[in-house]
């Protein structure tokens, strides 16, 4: 029997297993959703801007490891997803776009809601299409989830035109489908790695230095295992967080410009860097003249352009990062030496003596809410076990120092784009994809309303997600390099005439709450979890003057980090 | 240094923006850029001159093949290769002019493939640095066109670049 190209994305999207769509409707997509509408295997989300639509496949994809789908029309439409199209592709999370477009006849001739999505994606995408055929709609479809799901994951487009979606043909669903061109790498190099594994050996004062791709190589439990048989520490990056718990002694915190004083001092220090899955971004290296003088580096990715790209590597492993640390685990079990105790007692002297520092002690004095202790309270009363989503400055840096992770695809941020506005979107495809779960986002009063109309999102699908607002009347972050760099002079970093965010919540029928006063912090926590069939917002009226410690300023190295 | 790249492609329309793109957003330089399909009509063989370190140019590959489009390259600059380039030129050519660049063209081994009353355009072909000794050597007279094709390269011996 012959299908509409609208048929057949839908019957190809339940084929796939794809249970949660996010999208918006428009002409050039009509079709489509009125193919949606006589079905119910494939849930449509509704959201009220298509920017909310990427950010919300994206946590969907980011907390569950299934790539994130989303629908949404021409024109406007694809424009709008950009930005979280770019936030996929910088944090390489799967994501599969279907965009709309006009009619093939019509496509050059600026119609009505045209534009070039292809071309206007094709520098923030892992690859793109523009189907002009409907027999090609099935293949291309499943190109594209191929694409997103394997190798170094991210966002793929596929722009449909409206008569593709009209016109008819067979459908038989793509089982499986190769790329002569596309083949990425199934294993890490043996030969390198023994190198790797003899050099860590030999180590005295080694560090494992673990990014996102810890996570998406889903290579979380033989990091640990690796770690556990060396004794190494270990420190992540901000999007690394989770794949090795927070609470083992072996780990160090954070590194980077806000990471902790004895993840960045044991970098600056080692001899040996196992890089995994990371990037060497330079929120990590600060200065790059200055990063880690004294060390031999390892650098295990599955993408060969990370390599090598900031900072010249000594043994370079392209591979899966849970294949290529499941081999590592191997060689080692089958070899006689062990690493250098005494140097390591000694390494575990120096680190333990940085971490002595405590570098993210705060005023537990204080009289006004310190934005530390509402993270701080959080991560208690949620015994660590929520998902937490962020947007993007000061709550953000403080959400991962606070909030410590102990388990992959938990901690959901925007980190190579810094998307502001990324976090309730992203909050409510956590949500989805795990129902029952605490899902809370740390916000601020900035970038919250960069996307404030998806309450009514949450609303239609009563999704009873928990925001923490930490409002301090100030784009926190913008004001801190101010205060630092430019003498207080604090340029549009003020925010006058905020909502009543109480009312606002009320308003859109969730529950609304300001906290004022320290000690009301961990009741209102308290209580805002215990509802959890509703959406609380909670409004935290906190310090102005609280800046993000520590911190390395730009052009320093990471053994030149401002304390307090 | 100067670096040639071979690129076999797939030969799908936004497989070249694709290849110029990542060019222009990492900010590498591209000197020439050649592209036509292959005896097999799948494919496409593009030939592109950049300028950079040794770093660079191992990134500009590893990005290079990165693109899904891209099925296989090689840095032709890294072993022997032959390059060749085809220039056009239109030249004034009137007077004495007429015997002279004629003369040019025989040396230079070009050829003259369209004569009018005042001008002569000459068919040249070779490494890029003779087609610029040639226009240097026309000297003084007047230029009216040129149209280069940008390097097309082959490695020496039996090595090949195909699948």
């Amino acid at each position: 029997m012959e299908l509409t190209g609208a048929e057949i994305v839908v019957q190809f999207l339940r084929d796939q297993g794809v249970e949660h769509i996010f999208g918006y409707p428009g002409g050039a997509v009509l079709h489509i959703y009125d193919k949606l509408y006589e079905q119910d295997a494939v849930k449509h989300i509704l959201v009220r801007h298509e920017q909310a639509a990427t950010h919300a496949a994206d946590g969907y994809a980011r907390s569950t490891g299934k790539p994130g789908v989303v629908l949404v029309t021409s024109g406007p439409g694809a424009t709008n997803a950009v930005t979280g199209i770019a936030t996929a592709y910088m944090d390489s999370v799967p994501m599969v776009v279907l965009t709309g477009q006009v009619p093939t006849q019509l496509i050059g001739n600026d119609a009505f809601q045209e534009v070039d999505a292809v071309g206007i994606t094709r520098p923030c995408v892992k690859h793109n299409f523009l189907v002009k055929r409907v027999e090609d709609v099935a293949l291309t479809l499943k190109k594209a989830f191929y694409l997103a799901t394997t190798g170094r994951p991210g966002p793929v487009v596929v722009d449909i035109p409206k008569d593709v979606t009209a016109a008819r043909t067979h459908y038989v669903f793509p089982k499986s489908v190769s790329l002569r061109s596309y083949n990425p790498v199934a294993k890490g190099h043996p030969g390198q790695i023994r190198k790797a594994v003899n050099l860590m050996l030999a180590a005295k004062r080694p560090i494992f230095y673990t990014g996102g791709g810890v996570v998406l190589g889903e290579g979380c439990e033989s990091l640990v295992e690796l770690a556990r048989l060396l004794g190494f520490p270990v420190t992540s990056t901000l999007m690394g967080l989770g794949a090795y718990p927070a609470t083992d002694k072996q780990f160090l915190g954070m590194l980077g410009m806000h990471g902790t004083y004895e993840a960045n001092m044991a970098m600056h220090h080692s001899d040996v860097l196992i890089a995994i899955g990371a990037r060497f971004d330079d929120r990590v290296t600060g200065n790059i003249e200055k990063f880690c003088p004294t060390a031999k580096i390892i650098h295990i990715d599955i993408d060969p352009s990370s390599i090598s790209k900031n900072v010249k590597v000594d043994i370079p492993i392209v591979g899966p990062v849970h294949r290529v640390l499941s081999d590592m685990v191997e060689v080692l079990k089958q070899e006689s030496r062990r690493p250098d105790r005494a140097a390591l007692a000694e390494w575990w002297d120096m680190m333990e003596e940085w971490r002595a520092m405590d570098c993210l002690k705060y005023d537990h004095a204080s009289d006004v809410i310190k934005p530390q202790h509402v993270v701080d309270t959080l991560y208690k009363v949620t015994n660590g076990e929520a998902f937490v989503t962020s947007d993007v400055g000061q709550h953000q840096m403080w959400a991962a120092q606070f909030y410590k992770f102990d388990k992959p695809r938990r901690w959901v941020n925007s980190g190579g784009l810094g998307t502001m506005g990324f976090g309730m979107p992203a909050a409510m495809g956590v949500q989805l994809a795990h129902p029952g779960a605490d899902v809370v986002c740390i916000t601020g009063e900035g970038s919250i309303q960069m996307n404030i109309q998806e309450l009514s999102t949450c609303r239609q699908y009563g999704l009873p997600l928990k925001i923490v607002n930490l409002n301090n009347r100030y784009l926190g972050m913008v004001r801190q390099w101010q205060e630092f760099f430019y003498q207080s002079r604090y340029s549009m970093s003020y925010m006058e005439a905020l909502p009543d965010f109480v009312k606002l919540a009320e308003a859109y029928g969730h529950v609304g709450m300001q906290i004022v006063e320290p000690k009301d912090v961990e009741p209102a926590l308290r209580e805002a979890l215990k509802l959890k069939d509703r959406l609380v917002f909670m409004d935290f009226l906190t310090d102005q003057s609280e800046n993000v410690y520590p911190m390395i300023p730009a052009g320093a190295g990471l053994n030149e980090m401002i304390l307090v | 240094m100067r670096h040639i790249i071979s690129i076999l492609l797939e030969n799908e329309s936004g497989a070249l923006s694709r290849v110029a793109g990542l060019f222009s957003a990492r900010g590498y330089n591209i000197e020439s850029l050649t592209v036509a399909p292959t005896e097999d009509s799948s494919l496409s063989r593009m030939t592109l001159v950049t300028r950079g370190s040794d770093e660079i140019v191992e990134q500009i590959t590893k990005q290079l093949n990165k693109l899904v489009e891209v099925v296989k390259l090689v840095e032709l600059s890294g072993g022997p290769f032959i390059e060749r380039e085809l220039m056009m030129i239109k030249l004034r050519a009137v007077g004495e002019d007429r015997e002279e660049v004629k003369r040019l063209a025989d040396i230079f081994r070009g050829r003259i493939i369209d004569v009018t009353d005042s001008t002569y355009t000459v068919e040249l072909t070779g490494a890029g640095a003779k087609l610029d000794a040639f226009i240097q050597a026309v000297g003084g007279k007047p230029i009216l066109e040129v149209v280069r094709s940008g390097a097309s390269a082959v490695g020496r011996g039996e090595k090949a670049l195909n699948l």
